[in-house]
């Protein structure tokens, strides 16, 4: 069923009542040609794709809980291209892209709104790393400007340009960053899937990977075995544990990532706004909720729910920049899991095991990647081999040194 | 999530500062780049009983092998890293 205007004047007039469930609900066949591990965002996009630009449509996508449940429905919706390394630069602006064309392809409202990223700064360290961030993307084709403090308090007046400790000396914006809706954008992209045929299969955990003569045969799950000669995990936060069922061990830890929204309130905050002084970010929902996240919480975590002492951080950074508001209520918070990777960047390669993917190590920045990362991801399993656009973000950059470490940071996962 | 000092008593987690897992060993210096890799980059990141180095920054500033539940916080067992690595049974 085409989602259209005239499809919903007609639905108005039948009472609602012609509507479908936008995907199958199928059961597991005995085999299929790739299996997708993990229903998430990247997962379904990695599905859509192995059957529109790869015509393979044999496809199944393994999730453990129902579309949505996981990191897809827990994030700050944030989508951005302004990354500095050329080996991620062309990936980001290549999901930028996608995002601009997405709904149009889906035939799903994801709710992509290009309202701006701007990056704060306070100090004339952080303008020179910001300009030259900025130039970077520059001669990727991707729009940057760097605003001076007038500039700044023209777009966001409530903003707390005199802060005695940070105060606001300009920012770097991103007019084509934005936001999109979280659930849209899963939705949108298990919809589009199931149409080429791909078989979405929920409530299927996958609990064990068979390999044979260091091949990939299938996999066990709670609802049976399925063989596939091709099998991609898309299971970021949780990459670890499924990497070990096949004997693999990664350069990757899990960490919980809170984030938090506020109760409803008018238009307030128009645009996505980080403050450079601390890890903080925020933006204002189309529902009117501020949505806003800050920092992992530092320690390896499966549990879904972080600590209190980040909680005042982030609070804390939220009242330095925009003290308004203290006024407001905080509605509720969530933590989720990530792959923190060992240099920050994420893994969209073949694994040591043939005919076994990793996507993985997204760090905190997965959400505005998912439409770029299903994109090579279903390139690296349907031809073997990464896209020029992925060539990078290759698992074994570990041991060649060819790391992609945005902030220098070193071999430490909690400090990217 | 409060953790237990053998030095201090049970203090707040936000006067330690965290590091990693414990187990890695760093091998002797003319070993293979391998094995190198291995213990700079690869973890077995279990979710559940996992050993780790904190440092109580707050506090006495030693450092610490933690025994802890990543799916609860729940920890099992604190020892003094250095005093456990020269063999002394700690508590």
């Amino acid at each position: 069923m085409t989602y259209s205007f005239l499809r919903l004047a007609a639905e108005a007039l039948r009472g609602n009542t012609g509507w479908q469930p936008a995907w199958r609900d199928p059961e597991p066949k005995p085999a299929y040609d790739v299996l997708v591990v993990g229903g998430g965002g990247h997962g379904l996009a990695t599905a859509y794709y192995l059957a529109r630009e790869h015509g393979i449509s044999n496809v199944a996508v393994l999730e453990k809980g129902w579309i949505g449940s996981g990191n897809a429905g827990r994030n700050t919706t944030i989508i951005r291209s302004n990354y500095l390394l050329p080996g991620n630069e062309a990936f980001y602006e290549h999901a930028m892209k996608l995002w601009e064309g997405l709904e149009q392809d889906l035939n799903y409202n994801a709710m992509v709104s290009q309202r701006g990223v701007l990056n704060l700064f306070s100090s004339d360290a952080a303008r020179d790393a910001a300009a030259r961030r900025g130039n970077a993307m520059r001669l990727h084709g991707v729009d940057a400007e760097l605003l001076d403090t007038a500039q700044v308090r023209a777009m966001h007046p409530y903003l707390d340009f005199d802060n005695a400790r940070f105060p606001i000396k300009g920012g770097l914006l991103q007019r084509r960053g934005g936001t999109a809706r979280h659930d849209a954008v899963v939705w949108g992209f298990a919809r589009a899937a199931d149409r080429r045929g791909v078989d979405i299969l929920q409530n299927c955990e996958v609990t064990g990977i068979t390999v044979a003569d260091g091949r990939v045969t299938g996999v066990e799950t709670t609802r049976g075995a399925i063989a596939a000669r091709k099998v991609g995990l898309a299971v970021a936060g949780h990459s670890s544990r499924l990497a070990a069922m096949a004997g693999l061990r990664l350069p990757i830890e899990s960490h919980v990532l809170q984030a938090f929204v506020s109760e409803a309130v008018k238009p307030l905050l128009h645009g996505v706004v980080t403050f450079g002084a601390e890890h903080f970010y925020i933006s204002q929902s189309d529902k009117g909720g501020l949505v806003f996240g800050g920092d992992i919480d530092g320690y390896n975590s499966y549990a879904q729910r972080g600590s209190l002492a980040l909680v005042e951080n982030v609070m804390e950074a939220c009242m330095a920049m925009l003290p308004m508001a203290g006024r407001l209520r905080v509605l509720r918070s969530w933590g989720g899991i990530m792959d923190m990777s060992m240099d920050g960047s994420p893994i969209i390669d073949r694994s040591p095991i043939d005919g076994l993917y990793l996507n993985s190590g997204w760090c905190y920045g997965g959400f505005k990647a998912t439409p770029a990362s299903g994109w090579c991801f279903a390139h690296t399993i349907a031809k073997d081999a990464p896209h020029a656009l992925n060539a990078a973000m290759r698992l074994d950059r570990f041991a060649t040194g060819a790391l992609l470490d945005e902030k220098g940071a070193g071999p430490y996962p909690n400090r990217h | 999530m409060r953790i237990p000092c053998p030095h201090c008593g049970e203090r707040g987690g936000e006067e330690f500062s965290y590091l990693g897992a414990a187990d890695p060993q760093r091998p002797m210096a003319d070993a293979p780049m391998q094995a190198w890799h291995d213990y700079v980059y690869l973890r077995d990141n279990p979710a559940g009983a996992h050993r780790e180095l904190w440092q109580h920054v707050h506090g006495c500033r030693r450092w610490l092998v933690v025994t802890r539940d990543t799916r609860s916080h729940a920890i099992a067992g604190v020892h003094d890293a250095k005093r456990l690595r020269l063999g002394d049974a700690v508590e």
